[in-house]
């Protein structure tokens, strides 16, 4: 019996529909998501490893592939610092307009990215609200690599702030008065307390706006200037490829971006696993 | 978000322990908090509204009335009519299969389901113009039956399809299987079908946290722009969504057009985060845990 019950792909349930509804999932997700991929993966195996080497480190591709990843770390370094102020202000303070500001954390999920990109480069151009002010110091946000990284820290802001925050709320008070009880200073309890129980969520959070930056495009290229060798993301090169019908240039850098991309989805699931076991025991 | 109505705003809650900061640091917290989603959130969303109606309500409606914008708002809405509700029933019957049953492969089916959202929306318009396009597998025999997908609405709508794929299915599975199958067994051992069970036990437990997944699929849906850009061919009046309508009008330098349309984006995102700031107030428990 123990055999053939290890035999079985599922155990037993009354329940009906398993066969019908897993069936049609993995149809659908094979039509839509599997497929496509694999022609992807396909074609740029077909330009074997010496063609598609010489695309990936062609100057351009590797200059744009530098720009993508160098802002988007940066974007969640930042992201990291002022998300975890959002978040901790949110959680500990009670004020006026908490609740909103609050409810438009979301705000970058929300609103489709061209819409941010034309509204940050209206904002930071040299002539808009804030570039104006920066323009006397010398500063120029729009049309550079600073613009993309604004547009970055736009759309990443909420992984850091949604991943933090819920952990935040589980933390048990009771631990920091025992620190405090036991003499320890604020910042004492802060440092060797808080910081550790919130790296996990914070690291979690680095990384997921480190994946979407990666792959940003709509906000991106308004703000960007768009300057081969200087402010063009790999996404954008994608494009400039295909609009020269430049297929194998394409898929080559597509495919080392999905590389490094399910890397860091890898770590997002091992950092996730490690979360959890860390709320688990707390 | 549990603490509804237990602090009113405004009145900070008694604090004189060692488990709170000084007025002054926590002061100095809130400002650079405020400050920094004044700049990058407030700011741009502020301005969309603001450049829409720089010269007045009577450019801004002209732009809204204009015969390739409505193409594009028609577009925008025959592409979530359609992709929304696919990925509605992928989503239930991935959910149901994931949450109501064991089997083996099951942590690796819900990693898959995550894929799209790790793939850069220029990737994946690439992928179906490598698919479908004119150099692509089956380019040369969709162009024989004349079979039009790549620069035209069929690869509007798939491309579409993909980058919000996993947004229904990932709201339903974690509050599916908080659920457990108790309900579902009672319910099929009283004599009930697999429909009936599923339409009167299953639908109506996860129909919020089935609204707020459709809600954010939905504004992803219209709001695409990366994988629609690649696959559409951006002819006006024809393969033009309103979020390429926008950038076409802004590269033109008709920022008053460009942003009238930008505008009514902003208010569906605000529509968005509206309601669901609302669901997560008013229905929290039939929500999944990460979304109290």
């Amino acid at each position: 019996m123990r055999a053939v019950a290890a035999l079985r792909i599922r155990k037993p349930s009354v329940i009906p529909g398993f066969g019908l509804t897993l069936g049609f999932a993995l149809a659908y997700m094979s039509l839509i998501v599997l497929l496509p991929l694999a022609v992807l993966i396909v074609t740029s195996a077909g330009l074997g490893w010496s063609g598609f080497f010489a695309i990936a480190t062609d100057p351009r591709v590797v200059a744009a592939l530098k720009v993508s990843f160098g802002l988007s770390l940066l974007a969640a370094l930042i992201n990291a610092v002022f998300g975890m102020i959002v978040a901790w202000v949110l959680v500990r303070y009670r004020f006026p307009g908490r609740r909103l500001l609050d409810a438009f954390i979301d705000l970058p999920f929300a609103l489709p990215t061209a819409v941010a990109g034309i509204a940050l480069t209206a904002i930071y151009a040299p002539n808009g609200w804030v570039g104006a002010l920066l323009a006397p110091l010398g500063v120029k946000v729009a049309y550079t690599p600073l613009g993309i990284l604004v547009a970055l820290v736009f759309i990443g802001l909420p992984f850091i702030v949604r991943t933090v925050q819920p952990v935040l709320e589980d933390l048990d008070r009771e631990v920091e008065e025992a620190a405090a009880t036991l003499g320890a200073r604020r910042f004492t309890t802060i440092r060797r307390v808080i910081v550790p129980a919130l790296l996990p969520p914070l690291l979690t959070g680095f990384a997921l706006a480190l994946a979407r930056a990666v792959g940003e495009y709509g906000s991106v290229i308004f703000i960007a200037g768009n300057i081969p060798f200087v402010s063009e993301i790999a996404p954008l090169l994608i494009i400039v490829k295909l609009t020269e019908f430049d297929y194998a240039g394409a898929t080559t850098i597509a495919t080392v971006m999905l590389a490094i991309s399910f890397m860091l989805l890898l770590l997002i699931n091992l950092l996730q696993s490690w979360s959890a076991r860390g709320r688990s025991r707390g | 978000m549990v603490d509804t109505a237990m602090t009113p705003a405004g009145r900070p809650p008694p604090r004189l322990d060692a488990t709170a900061e000084s007025t002054p640091v926590s002061l100095v917290l809130i400002a650079i908090a405020v400050v920094f989603l004044a700049l990058f959130l407030f700011l741009p969303l502020v301005s969309v509204f603001y450049e829409a109606l720089v010269t007045g309500f009577g450019p801004y409606f002209e732009a809204l009335a204009e015969k390739d914008a409505l193409a594009a708002i028609r577009l925008t809405l025959l592409v979530a009519t359609i992709s929304v509700p696919a990925n509605l029933v992928f989503g239930l019957a991935a959910a149901w299969a994931i949450a109501k049953f064991e089997f083996k492969g099951k942590s690796l089916l819900i990693t898959l389901i995550d894929l799209p959202f790790s793939v850069s929306p220029v990737t994946s318009g690439l992928i179906y113009v490598l698919l479908f396009g004119s150099q692509g597998f089956l380019g040369p025999w969709l162009q024989a039956q004349g079979i039009h997908i790549i620069f035209a609405v069929p690869g509007i709508v798939l491309a579409t399809i993909f980058v919000t794929f996993p947004f229904i299915a990932r709201e339903l599975i974690p509050i599916m299987e908080e659920q457990g199958t108790g309900d579902e067994e009672a319910a099929v051992s009283l004599g009930a079908g697999g429909l009936t069970t599923f339409l009167r036990v299953t639908l109506p437990n996860v129909k919020w946290a089935l609204l707020y997944g459709v809600l954010l699929c939905n504004a992803r849906a219209m709001g695409e722009f990366g994988a629609v850009s690649v696959v559409s061919g951006k002819i006006r009046g024809q393969t033009n969504t309103m979020p390429l309508q926008v950038e076409i009008l802004y590269n033109e330098y008709m920022s008053v057009a460009a942003f009238a349309i930008a505008s009514l984006l902003a208010l569906l995102a605000l529509v968005t985060l509206g309601m669901k700031t609302f669901l997560e107030w008013r229905y929290a428990d039939e929500l999944s845990a990460t979304r109290r």
